[in-house]
Order: structure tokens, then C-alpha cells, then sequence
């Protein structure tokens, strides 16, 4: 621990240790770690601070002036990060209804536009859910969430997601065996057949992914499975609506393990990085421990280990106490 | 105004079943004059009280088209529309006309019940059936109208009903017809936006755009499609136009009468009267009373007046 004099009166009190902590206590892709700058930056005194931002390269340029000027873009991604905890946080406490209304909104209005996100909404809540999410989308925005999608789609997925956001599907447990016989050899001949490309317009395929109950979804896709050795939404790989559709309704803790994986890798778009609050929050009261079991087996880590690494401060403390939760229900 | 005990209506209609015959005019003077929410009641009370269920009873006990207006009538609005859109995908009985008069002229919260009834009773969403029954260009049309849950509001975009008015008018001349376009529009604005789309058609194009979809009038989808803009905007004239064919046809369609008068008795029977004496020059009563007979006659005369005092 050495101390320095840089001007009368003014000593160095902080450790190299305790800049390179906090260095790191600004620069986790999720959250900040409040302890950590709390504790140090109480400490510090202005020689401290000025070493700090002289040894840290990437937070701070060096200007002309002689002054080590914040990176605007790492003081704006700064911003995002405090704000980590606020919005799960809000997401938390929020209506569910209201919340998936917002994120409704918000899939088709960012550009690029988030079609896998509408089809998480549209696909892994309940058929009551998700008209709740209507009904508020309508109170929020004087229009049907119909109208919207119909109009901010177009192309080949627009009859899908239409389809996918009006549906009010059946959720018992009733099935019939002839008929998903019968549909299952649909499918496999619409995926084998040479006018692959064309699919996602095959009445038959839309009809059966947007009008048949969840559970005799995955009857199906056990079927598929049995008759063709193959999963179905692997055959669908190339299609990634299909794809995730497939995934959403027959098996959604495989989805959501997959985009928590994205979201805590080394480099996620800012739209990647919000399913780790999304999920978290919207699944720890639903199917949390399923989704922590997929994911186990899958990437072969335990989520709250994953998680525990890859975020900071009161935002890790929060996911992680809420996967807990989830997978003590 | 008496008030009816519901026991008392249990025990009377109990009564009516008794014995060799059926009382056909007590079951008439009783159900015909309860609301939906009162016989909802009675069937409670009747099933608590002689475990049976009194359309059960009902059906035993009554037949042909007497039977039908009567049970019909009993159920709830919800499982009625429900058995009414489930019988119009069975193959026999298939009917697009009648889907898209269920879907379209009942609000958003009534179609929402009917599906959750469906549901219930037939243990798979009616978007299935439909869709699984429907084929091309219906089903293009119909699983869309049976699904969406239609914003209610008043608001219009005047900007939105000028340039979708241009595109109704463009892929009706088109001949696009089932153009997904139109569809959407169909299918997914608002009434009040409809109406106001519609409005601005007529001003910009001359012509009520139930005329342009009248360029063959052997076309099945033109007709469908055109019974779509009758009950999204003017309810009570499709009824009126469905009563007046249904008496007019020879030998009477007891079945489009019956089902209109069943469903419509409590919400807008009255308008639809006003409207068939304007168009026909006789009451609705009167033309009911020169085609139907007895206890039929009876019942429907009954619930045709169910909302005067």
C-alpha cells in the first residue's frame, strides 16, 4: 500500500486493489455494484479519484485540456446499467397485464422490429393472460393490439403474428388422437417438401399452430417426434418465427433457457440484455424451476451461478433472490 | 309489474311436464316472460330442487320447432351463441353467414363469453373448429372475425378512414376481394372506425360499397363478405333482411327465424321491428302470426313483445 504526495496535504488513501474493484463496480454489462462505489468513492479523496480516472483507460479519454473527460458512450451505457435494478424492479410490481401490454407495444415500435418477443407474449401466456394484455393495450392505446400488429407487419409473417395475437386458444387438457395423427403428417410433409420457402404461408401449417391448443401442440410434437426421430421446431430452424412459435407454445422453458444464455453472454445487444430481467421477473411465479433445470442441463452451469457472475450490485441480488423463489414454489 | 318467486316458476314448470301431456302454454306464459338472468335462475333452482336439468326436461318432453325456440331461449346468451356457432361448422349444418353474424354483431365482451362457453362445452376453442371446417377464402375471412377482440371505442382517425377507404375501393375494382387488406380492415378496426371508412367511401366513390360487392350475385364470398359490412354497421337491417327472407322463403325457415328471434328478444328486438314494419308495411307480428302456427307461433309472438311492459 504505498502513499504518494501529490500536493501538500493530499494523500493517496486507495489501494490499487480498490480501483481495479471499482473499475469493475462500473463496468458490468448488467447492473452496478452500489456497495462497492459506495464504500470507496466515500473514501476516496481528490488525488484518489484523479489515479482512478488517469488508470482507467476505457472509462476515461484523455483530453487536450489536460483532464481525464468521461467516454460519453461508457457514461451513457452508465446510465442504462443503474437503471437495471429500476426496471426490474417496475416489472415487478406492475399489473401483468399492463406489463405485457407495454412490451407488446414496444416489440413492433423498436427498429429492428422484435418479432420473437410478440411471440413470447402471444405464445407462453395463458389464453386469459394475454387477453388481460389486450384489454390493457386497449385502455393504454385506443386500439386493439389486432389492429396494430395488422398494420406494423408486413409480409409473410404478418398472417402469422395476426393469427398468433387474436387467438384465444383452449387450454384443457382434451385431445383428439385422429386428428393430431393426421396433423403431424401435415406438418412433416409441408417441411419436406421442395417448396420449403413457402411454409410459412401454408394455411394448413398457420392453421395449426395458431388455432390448436397448447396441449395438443406438444401431443404433436411428441408424435413428430416419435414418427420422424426429429424435434419439430429443429426442422423448423431455418424459419425463426416457426421456430421460436414451436418453442413458445410446446416447450417455453427451452425458449426462455435460450435467451437467458444470450443475454449473459460476453457481448449482448441492448435488446438481448432485457430478457434477463424479463424472464426472471415474468417466470420466477410461473415456471421458473423448469426453466433453471433446462437451462442446468443445457448449458451445464446453474442459472444463479451464470447469473451471479454476470451481474452486479442490487440487480444480481434481486434476480437471484427471485430464481430462488421461483424454484422453491 | 308482479314478481315471480323462482320457486314458484320451478314448480309450476315441474307441473307442466307432469302427466300424459305437456302444458305447453304455461311453459310459454312462464319462460317467454323471464330475463336471461331470471331463467339462468330457475335452472339453478330446478336442478337443486329435482336434480334434474330443465333443458333435459325440455327436450324430453317438447319437440320440433317448438322445442328449439324454447330450449334455445332458455340457455344463457353465452352457451347459446356457442351452440348456435358450433352447429354452423358441423358439416350438415354449416353455415358462414351465421358465424359471421355471431362475430359481428355481438359486442367484444358477449363473443369473448360465447368463446369461453364454447370452451366449456365442447372442450376446444371455436377458432379450431372453424378453421379446421372453413376452407380458402372463408376461412381467409372467418377464423380472423371469430378471433379478434375488437377495440370498443368512439375514436376515429379521419386521416386512417380516407386512405383506407381508398384501399377498399382499390382492390374492389380491383376484383381482390379477398385481399388481405380488406380483411384486415374487415376484421380488425373498430365499428366506429368501419363506420367512419365506410362514410368516406360512399362520399369519395358514389356508391355504398355493399353495391360495388354486388357485381355477381352468384358469388358466395361477395355475399359473405358483404354480410360482414351489413352487421359490423347496420345490425338491425341485416335482422330485418334475414326475418323477411326467412317468411318470405316458401314453407318459412323456422330455423333463421328462430335463432333470430332467440338472440336478439333482449337486445334489440325492438329497432328490428321498427325496421321490418318500415321496410314490409306490416308488423313483424303479423307476419309471424300468417306463417307460423300454434305453440311455435305462440312462443315467438311472446318473445317478440318479451321487452314491452
Amino acid at each position: 500500500m504505498g502513499k504518494k504526495l501529490k500536493k501538500e496535504g493530499e494523500k493517496i488513501t486507495t489501494s490499487p486493489e480498490e480501483c481495479e474493484a471499482l473499475r469493475k463496480a462500473f463496468s458490468g454489462p448488467h447492473g452496478v455494484e452500489e456497495k462497492s462505489m459506495l464504500e470507496i468513492l466515500v473514501k476516496c479523496n481528490p488525488a484518489d479519484l484523479t489515479t482512478f480516472r488517469k488508470n482507467s483507460p476505457y472509462i476515461f479519454l484523455d483530453d487536450e485540456y489536460c483532464f481525464e473527460k468521461w467516454d460519453p458512450f461508457h457514461m451513457k451505457s452508465l446510465e442504462i446499467k443503474f437503471l437495471h435494478f429500476q426496471r426490474a424492479v417496475i416489472q415487478r410490481t406492475m399489473h401483468p397485464w399492463e406489463r405485457d401490454a407495454l412490451l407488446v407495444r414496444k416489440s413492433l415500435e423498436e427498429k429492428p422490429p422484435l418479432y420473437n418477443l410478440l411471440i413470447e407474449l402471444a405464445c407462453t401466456r395463458t389464453s386469459d393472460e394475454f387477453l388481460g394484455a389486450r384489454k390493457a393495450f386497449q385502455c393504454l392505446y385506443s386500439e386493439s393490439v389486432e389492429e396494430f400488429v395488422a398494420v406494423k407487419v408486413q409480409g409473410f409473417q404478418r398472417r402469422l403474428l395476426v393469427a398468433l395475437v387474436s387467438t384465444y386458444r383452449y387450454e384443457g387438457m382434451q385431445i383428439d388422437e385422429a386428428a393430431i395423427k393426421l396433423e403431424c403428417q401435415k406438418l412433416a410433409r409441408a417441411i419436406k417438401t421442395d417448396h420449403r420457402n413457402e411454409i410459412e404461408n401454408d394455411d394448413e401449417v398457420l392453421r395449426i399452430l395458431t388455432t390448436r391448443s397448447k396441449h395438443h401442440l406438444k401431443t404433436i410434437h411428441k408424435c413428430y417426434k416419435e414418427d420422424y426421430d426429429s424435434n419439430l421446431e429443429e426442422d423448423l430452424d431455418d424459419i425463426q418465427i416457426l421456430r421460436d412459435t414451436v418453442n413458445c407454445l410446446c416447450a417455453p422453458p427451452i425458449y426462455f433457457s435460450k435467451i437467458l444464455d444470450t443475454a449473459m453472454s460476453i457481448c449482448p445487444a441492448e435488446q438481448e440484455m432485457e430478457a434477463l430481467t424479463r424472464v426472471i421477473v415474468t417466470r420466477t411465479d410461473v415456471d421458473m424451476k423448469d426453466i433453471a433445470a433446462e437451462f442446468d442441463r443445457k448449458y451445464g452451469a446453474p442459472l444463479i451461478e451464470r447469473i451471479e457472475a454476470a451481474a452486479l450490485g442490487n440487480y444480481r441480488d434481486f434476480l437471484v433472490a427471485l430464481v430462488k423463489r421461483g424454484m422453491a414454489n | 309489474m308482479a314478481t315471480h318467486s323462482v320457486t314458484e316458476d320451478c314448480e309450476q314448470l315441474r307441473k307442466a311436464f307432469a302427466g300424459w301431456g305437456t302444458n305447453e302454454g304455461l311453459i310459454i306464459s312462464i319462460l317467454a316472460h323471464r330475463s336471461s338472468a331470471q331463467i339462468k335462475l330457475i335452472r339453478e333452482t330446478y336442478a337443486k330442487t329435482y336434480g334434474e336439468d330443465l333443458l333435459k326436461d325440455l327436450d324430453k318432453e317438447l319437440s320440433s320447432d317448438f322445442e328449439r325456440v324454447v330450449v334455445l331461449w332458455a340457455l344463457d346468451p353465452a352457451e347459446r351463441d356457442a351452440f348456435l356457432a358450433n352447429e354452423a361448422t358441423k358439416r350438415w349444418t354449416s353455415s358462414n353467414q351465421v358465424l359471421v353474424e355471431i362475430t359481428c354483431t355481438r359486442t367484444s365482451q358477449q363473443l369473448l363469453l360465447a368463446k369461453q362457453a364454447y370452451h366449456a362445452r365442447f372442450k376446444r376453442s371455436l377458432e379450431e373448429d372453424v378453421a379446421s371446417h372453413a376452407t380458402g377464402d372463408f376461412s381467409k375471412l372467418l377464423i380472423p372475425l371469430v378471433s379478434i377482440y375488437r377495440y370498443e371505442g368512439d375514436e376515429v382517425n379521419m386521416t386512417l378512414a380516407k386512405s383506407e377507404a381508398k384501399i377498399l375501393h382499390e382492390k374492389i375494382s380491383e376484383k381482390a376481394y379477398n385481399h388481405e387488406d380488406v380483411i384486415r380492415i374487415l376484421s380488425t378496426r373498430s365499428k366506429a372506425q368501419i363506420n367512419a371508412t365506410l362514410n368516406r367511401y360512399k362520399n369519395e366513390f358514389g356508391n355504398d360499397i355493399n353495391k360495388d360487392l354486388k357485381t355477381d350475385p352468384k358469388d358466395e364470398f361477395l355475399a359473405i363478405l358483404r354480410a360482414t359490412v351489413k352487421c359490423l354497421t347496420r345490425p338491425e337491417k341485416y335482422f330485418e333482411k334475414v326475418l323477411r327472407l326467412a317468411i318470405n322463403k316458401r314453407g318459412t325457415d323456422e330455423g333463421a327465424l328462430t335463432r333470430v328471434v332467440t338472440t336478439r328478444a333482449e337486445i334489440d328486438m325492438k329497432i328490428i321491428k321498427e325496421e321490418y314494419h318500415k321496410r314490409n308495411s306490416v308488423t313483424l307480428d303479423h307476419a309471424i302470426g300468417k306463417d307460423t302456427t300454434g305453440d311455435y307461433e305462440k312462443m315467438l309472438l311472446a318473445l317478440i313483445g318479451h321487452g314491452d311492459a
